[in-house]
């Protein structure tokens, strides 16, 4: 019998295993593949998540002049074009040097805020829903929106208007609907007239309460089905996030803050400014995406995990007052057990919503909001980081500008490569409590799935064309011939190649 | 105001001819009388677009794909639960089907217009091929807002 290696990371003799792929992995942005490799015993040996990566977007922007950055990097991807936008913007601010005037501060937090509030949205009651509600591996034909639009109408009615509401204020902000201008080196192109302001308004204690009751059915959920959500896909991580000087959750500025698996604070308030001083980039031969890490901890244990179960769990407190008290029920809840479990991502990003939605309201009363002081120019630096909490994690743009103003160097690290390890140490740990030894199928392929949409990674893909998004489940012998091949094509429906 | 017609374009400018329906529209601007007409644009499609349907009278996607006969398909899209979706992208029939869903009432008569692309990379530019098929749709959606009728539109459904 084949041996088999602990981590599943690398099998010891892959030559003789069968290999079965799920590319793409579906209800994520962009292209990511997992692949298992197991024995005649269908024991696997190996699972890994292949990524695409953004490396191809830093050499795009390259002899750009620096004050582009904040609008090209919006294409990279359709669904968080204003987060790039904004971190793109504070890495400028630092190229002109500016500190930027309350009113111009508060239009982009404005902004991010409603960015978070609609990107989280959409995940939880579009991405991750009809796993939820429905099970992981119910019928698959019902496993989507739709299904959910039928089965709990108002559920997905509120998920639309919550979008959509996210979607005005980045609009408002922004100035457009999508390739948004509305940041910029040293501040903000417009203010929020008073028009507006009272238009967000009308709206925007309805969007508090729906989020509220997110929160309520991310926890039922949880309470439901305590020992799934407990165990699923459940590892301890080391941890990375922002937090603001009083140890509070600020999901647009602050210092960095790193804790061991157990606890033990490895720094904080880390000036992100040298991030390049803590992390760092490891590579593997077998991933376009790279693998960063603690470098305290070196490449092999300091990985990490960022995102909304990070900062729900690291940030002292939240400082709004519904959000306080929906985290501290989480903490609290049977003993802590969400705050580490997978599934619980899904609750704490609820909360991190309905904190958005409360933090927009408050920005909303705030009379700065309508002030005319909105550049602040001092003096030019040649280097400038940007770092912001995206919806999915830590968000990190540096950028280096030369004497003609041109982009002559360019690194992102996107919160998908911080949880890279994280997420595959997560589809390890699903591939032992529920692959291993089985018969595989759709639905159990589902719970690799699952998994990984409980980061809601973003791969950049903001490419869509029609037809472009099928699904592959290769099987092949032992030999490494192809038995079977299932796909599904972008319309949803399945076949079957000869 | 709402305006009765709704002419949604989908695509990333900066992936080769995923640009195509972001340029159809600019086009348009350029070219075309535009009463009673409202031009969007994103990335692509998602759910709150149902939202953008609410109160038209027509509307048609516009979209690049891959698989379309050259140099493009025109077709009425039906809510249609076999549509499923399997990105944070949403296909044109998801998003008429989520209107039904939550709005409880059919959605406007819709079309998708689909302009066959040949390549979508990051920074790629516009192929040769598909400036050719940018030209053809400009004419074909100025015949269409010449008459802009149900009716009249299935005629020119392929």
């Amino acid at each position: 019998m084949t041996e088999i290696t602990d981590n599943l990371e690398t099998a010891a003799h892959p030559e003789n295993l069968r290999r079965v792929a799920i590319d793409p992995v579906s209800r994520v942005e962009g292209h990511g593949k997992v692949t298992l490799l197991l024995d005649e015993n269908d024991r696997i040996h190996q699972v890994r998540l292949h990524i695409v990566e953004f490396r191809g977007f830093e050499k795009f922007i390259q002899g750009r002049p620096y004050w582009e950055a904040p609008v090209m990097v919006q294409r990279l991807c359709g669904i968080c074009p204003v987060s790039h936008h904004i971190a793109a913007s504070k890495a400028m601010d630092m190229i002109v040097g500016a500190t930027l005037t309350p009113t111009a501060e508060k239009v982009r937090r404005l902004m991010h805020y409603g960015q978070i509030l609609q990107s989280h949205a959409l995940h939880f009651f579009h991405l991750c829903s009809p796993d939820l509600l429905f099970g992981f591996d119910s019928d698959v034909a019902k496993r989507n929106i739709i299904g959910v639009a039928a089965a709990y109408p108002e559920i997905a009615k509120q998920g639309v208007l919550l979008r959509k509401f996210g979607q005005e204020v980045i609009r408002i902000t922004a100035g457009k609907r999508i390739h948004g201008t509305g940041s910029i080196p040293g501040g903000v192109n417009k203010n929020v007239n008073i028009e507006e302001r009272d238009y967000l308004l009308k709206d925007v204690e309805q969007m508090i309460t729906w989020s509220k009751e997110a929160v309520d059915i991310a926890s039922q959920l949880f309470e439901q089905n305590l020992k799934l959500y407990n165990n699923f896909g459940t590892f301890k991580a080391h941890t990375l996030n922002m937090v603001r000087a009083d140890g509070a959750m600020d999901l647009y500025h602050g210092g960095l803050r790193a804790r061991d698996m157990d606890g033990n604070t490895l720094f904080d308030h880390y000036d992100y400014r040298h991030y390049w001083d803590i992390i760092f980039e490891d590579v593997k031969p077998w991933s376009y995406m790279k693998f960063p890490f603690l470098r305290s901890l070196g490449p092999e244990t300091g990985w990490y995990r960022v995102g909304p179960l990070t900062r729900v769990t690291q940030s002292d407190f939240i400082p709004t007052t519904l959000a306080e008290h929906a985290r501290n029920s989480f903490m609290a809840f049977n003993g802590g057990s969400a705050t580490g479990a997978t599934l619980g991502t899904h609750w704490a990003r609820m909360i991190e919503m309905l904190h958005s939605a409360e933090v927009i309201r408050d920005l909303l009363h705030d009379p700065d909001l309508q002030g005319d002081d909105l550049v602040n120019i001092g003096e030019r630096q040649e280097r400038g980081v940007g770092v912001i909490e995206a919806p999915r994690g830590t968000l990190i743009h540096h950028y280096k500008v030369d004497e003609h103003d041109q982009i002559i160097r360019c690194n992102l690290i996107v919160s998908t490569t911080h949880n890279n390890q994280a997420m595959n140490e997560a589809i390890r740990q699903v591939a032992r409590q529920y692959l291993d030894g089985k018969k595989l199928t759709e639905g159990l392929l589902n719970h690799i799935e699952v998994a990984i949409r409980a980061f809601d990674p973003c791969l950049s893909c903001a490419t869509h064309a029609l037809g472009k998004m099928p699904l592959e489940v290769e099987l092949l012998d032992t030999e490494g011939g192809r038995v079977d091949t299932l796909t599904r094509s972008a319309n949803g429906t399945f076949y079957q190649q000869e | 105001m709402t305006f009765p017609i709704l002419i949604l374009a989908v695509g990333n400018e900066s992936r080769g001819d995923d640009a195509l329906a972001p340029l159809l529209l600019r086009q348009l601007k350029q070219h075309t009388d535009l009463s009673g007409v409202e031009l969007l644009e994103d990335f692509q499609l998602q759910i709150e677009h149902a939202a953008d349907l609410v109160d038209r009278e027509l509307v048609i996607f516009v979209d690049a794909g891959m698989d379309t006969p050259a140099p493009y398909s025109f077709y009425h899209a039906r809510p249609d639960d076999d549509h499923t979706l399997f990105s944070h992208a949403l296909a044109p029939e998801a998003v008429l089907t989520t209107y039904l869903r939550i709005y409880k009432q059919p959605p406007p008569p819709s079309y998708v217009l689909c302009l066959r692309g040949e390549q979508f990379e990051l920074g790629t530019q516009l192929t040769q091929q598909a400036r050719q098929h940018l030209q053809l749709a400009l004419e074909f959606m100025q015949k269409l807002l010449q008459e802009p009728r149900a009716l009249v539109w299935e005629g020119y459904c392929i």
